[in-house]
């Protein structure tokens, strides 16, 4: 398929607030259920494995106008759980069979409870994840917490969810999570050829696309790509982090693009690249998903950080690892965790020479040129900096 | 998320004369002794390096004072602190020294205040000089601001930090899967760094001890809590409440001196009820009961008695609060256990308040506007604290149309005297004891009507 094409498509899968590809899937066969899941992770291999379309919901964006949910919340509270209200109480999310919630922030658990109340007839699940580290302690509770979602699920479903059931999905998604590792590791190469404008698009895809159609769509892509003649240009080469919940709009992403930066690592999406590698397929699978949690998983402001010395490592080593000159800390207003994060972060990029610029954003953040002049200033100052 | 330390003191009273010493005796009793008490434990803070004592910091939604007291550590509680400055009128100040450090102006003013605290020199609430932590105790309890609060705690000092993850009741009920999740944390994880710590030994009956003395404080404010179904109350379980609640939610459960001083209150406020006499406010006795209001949510602390002031104006008096139940969630019947002391302490933090998911806390708030006999729901929304804020304009709603009581919103923050406008809060008040009134009047009205 053309780049053009594969571009199209995704962008058609983004604007759609209405989750047609979702209820496209459900039509094709009677029966089929969708469970929605918010950021920043849930084990998508257990819902996958009851024959279920995960479906990851990332708030309305810039497209929506949010008149019901902004009932909700007072102004201090971040704009993700007020479009998520504004898709379900709109009946954007009708779709869906049932949502999870995971253990994010205190807004969005709450929101858990909130939807328990709102969509009484929907199945609804608070996802905790343990913030212990140790198989025997923390993998304990995290696998009897799995079990709790596999034995709703199969009820949901009508049917057993089996060991080999749980097996095969984690099969599907390692070739997602291969496919999706190329497509990062050929940003990184050439960004110039795979903007991140486009590589957002591709894998918001994932978020409503069975796994199996989504992984074939990133290869057809990495493939498009390449096969476009692209200029490249002397741009400043950064890692975009903080924006791991509430997402940027589409056109901030291009700004700070247009602005002169390369994006070569970002922490969107990251329920897609949350298992580093590969999970173990063989044995027991919810403890093959629970290793793959608790030893290699991606980290972020939710997740506690054990050892001090660790404190900010994943960002230093996406800088080494991607080759980049600098980073880009983009945070939704009122959140939480990126926020309070941000001064650790920013003292130890301090620690290791790494430049960095930081704003705020909203999901429906309209004002793109401060975010222009800022990025552009950061990338100029890192190409003087570099030529010193 | 917090208790004050010291009460508010009342302004000397006029006692008939008639009056009985031994009373007024009594209740200066609780007051000297709680202001003695905290006093003692900020100056056991200031002293402890010096007497070579170790120091733990922990948080007061899952405070397992108990086991640290099996430790022999000097207790601080950051939030405490944070509060105590900030009625103080010391946290603005703090608050905009770590916004210019690079603190976002959007997240916990409680952190920020006690990150200005330590900027400026650690200068604790009484003037003494607070030593570094030697140990952050991070329950994770009903609160995320919690984890992220001890890990910059931990960047800047370094400090040994032990972690103890209690799920969230998002079901809406305590598992076994999570109670031993949190004990085998407790046994595996934090009691041995506890032990490597402080230098001393674990040991199970000393800890079985002290949970025995914790259970007599609490049947004791359990009852100074549910005077309040008295008319008129007794208590303003808010404002007063936060009095109340001040040693069992920070360095006391389980100490005797905590025993006594809710044997002694609870004294004081059943002699209240025998003479029929309304709460003690900050200007004396309050007048006529006129309105009874359930409370969720924080209350200010740097506008505290002009906060309180506008509801004992007004005669609305507080009988029953959420935030009285931050630190423990006693009035339901839950009591630390001496013969399961472990599961005790884990069943504790996972039923402090906001670990309750919302159904929960919408159903404790109904449940209190029927027992206590609440003309409605008022909501002090903080700005800072997500845990409780999220989501209260449901909460609102829901109530509304559970109990039929007319519900209403004010918003603040806690320890940032930016944000509370008091002209604000008292108009929306008024119009509130208003809608109160109107509400009793067309319910009078209803009757007659049918008739």
């Amino acid at each position: 398929m053309p780049l053009k094409e594969v571009v199209e498509r995704c962008q058609a899968l983004f604007e759609d607030l209405h989750f047609n590809a979702v209820r496209d899937w459900k039509a094709a066969q009677p029966g089929r259920k969708a469970i929605g899941f918010m950021p920043i992770y849930v084990p998508r291999e257990i819902i996958h494995a009851a024959g279920m379309l995960p479906v990851g919901i990332f708030g309305g964006g810039d497209q929506i106008e949010v008149i019901q949910g902004d009932a909700y919340y007072q102004s201090y509270i971040c704009r993700i759980p007020r479009s998520t209200i504004e898709l379900g109480v709109t009946g954007r999310l009708d779709s869906l069979d049932g949502m999870l919630f995971p253990s994010i922030c205190d807004v969005i658990r709450n929101l858990s409870g909130m939807w328990q109340i709102m969509f009484k007839d929907k199945y609804v699940r608070y996802f905790d994840v343990p913030q212990n580290f140790k198989d025997a302690i923390g993998g304990e509770y995290y696998v009897h917490e799995m079990e709790i979602l596999r034995d709703d699920l199969a009820k949901l479903a009508g049917r057993e969810v089996t060991d080999d059931d749980l097996r095969n999905s984690i099969k599907v998604y390692n070739e997602n999570r291969r496919a999706v590792r190329d497509l990062y590791r050929y940003r990184s190469q050439k960004p110039w050829q795979a903007p991140t404008s486009e590589v957002y698009l591709v894998m918001r895809a994932g978020m409503v696309l069975p796994p199996e159609e989504h992984t074939r769509l990133v290869r057809e892509y990495i493939a498009a790509a390449e096969a476009e003649s692209r200029p490249k240009r002397d741009n400043a080469r950064v890692v975009l982090t903080g924006s791991f919940c509430e997402q940027p709009p589409l056109g901030l992403i291009k700004s700070i693009e247009m602005a002169g930066c390369y994006i070569v690592d970002d922490d969107f999406h990251l329920v897609t690249r949350w298992h580093l590698d590969d999970v173990e397929v063989d044995g027991n699978p919810l403890w093959n998903l629970s290793k793959g949690f608790l030893h290699r998983s991606a980290d972020t402001p939710s997740k506690y950080t054990e050892r001090r010395e660790d404190k900010g490592k994943f960002v230093v080593d996406s800088v080494r690892k991607s080759g980049a000159e600098g980073v880009v800390f983009a945070a939704a207003s009122f959140c939480d965790p990126a926020l309070l994060e941000r001064p650790m972060l920013l003292e130890i990029l301090d620690k290791h020479g790494i430049p960095y610029t930081a704003f705020k954003f909203a999901e429906n953040t309209g004002q793109m040129a401060p975010i222009r002049e800022q990025a552009g200033t950061f990338a100029d100052s890192i190409k003087l900096w570099s030529a010193a | 998320m917090t208790t004050p330390h010291n009460p508010p003191t009342p302004r000397p009273v006029a006692q008939p004369a008639a009056a009985k010493p031994k009373k007024e005796v009594l209740k200066e009793d609780s007051m000297w002794l709680q202001k003695e008490m905290i006093n003692g434990n900020y100056h056991d803070l200031a002293i402890a390096h010096d007497v070579g004592r170790k120091v733990s910091a922990t948080f007061v939604p899952g405070n397992l004072n108990e086991l640290l007291m099996c430790f022999d550590f000097a207790r601080s509680l950051p939030e405490t602190n944070a509060l105590q400055n900030g009625m103080r009128k010391k946290s603005g100040k703090m608050i905009m020294d770590a916004e210019r450090e690079g603190h976002s102006e959007d997240v916990c003013t409680y952190v920020k205040a006690d990150l200005g605290m330590m900027q400026a020199g650690q200068i604790g609430p009484t003037g003494e000089k607070l030593p570094v932590p030697d140990v952050l105790v991070l329950s994770y309890t009903g609160c995320f601001t919690f984890m992220k609060w001890f890990e910059l705690i931990r960047q800047k000092y370094d400090c040994e930090t032990t972690m103890l993850h209690v799920p969230y009741q998002g079901d809406g009920k305590i598992s076994d899967n999570m109670v031993q999740y949190v004990v085998k944390q407790l046994k595996e994880e934090m009691i041995p760094t506890l032990e490597r710590v402080s230098g001393v030994k674990f040991d199970i009956d000393r800890l079985r001890e002290y949970m025995k003395e914790s259970v007599k404080a609490e049947e004791d404010l359990v009852a100074v809590l549910q005077s309040a179904k008295n008319r008129p109350s007794p208590i303003d379980g808010y404002f007063g409440g936060v009095y109340y609640i001040g040693p069992m939610f920070t360095a006391f459960r389980g100490t005797r001196e905590a025993t006594k001083f809710y044997s002694v209150l609870r004294g004081e406020i059943e002699e209240r009820v025998r003479l029929k006499k309304g709460p003690i406010t900050p200007e004396g006795e309050m007048g006529e009961e006129k309105y009874r209001l359930v409370t969720e949510g924080p209350p200010n602390w740097t506008s505290f008695r002009d906060f309180w002031k506008m509801f004992y104006d007004d005669g609305a008096v507080v009988v029953a609060s959420t935030y009285s139940k931050v630190g423990g969630v006693y009035d339901f019947g839950f009591r630390h256990d001496a013969d399961h002391p472990l599961e005790s302490l884990a069943r504790y933090c996972l039923g402090c308040y906001t670990n309750l998911n919302f159904p929960q806390r919408i159903d404790m708030i109904c449940k209190y506007i029927d027992e206590y006999q609440a003309d409605g729901l008022l909501i002090n929304s903080i700005k800072s604290c997500n845990s409780f804020s999220a989501g209260q304009l449901l909460m609102l709603r829901e109530v509304e149309k559970r109990t039929g009581k007319p519900a209403a919103f004010v918003e603040s923050d806690l320890v940032d005297p930016r944000y509370f406008s008091g002209a604000n809060i008292k108009n929306r008040l008024e119009s509130y004891f208003q809608m109160i009134n109107q509400k009793r009047r067309a319910g009078s009205a209803e009757p007659a009507a049918a008739h």
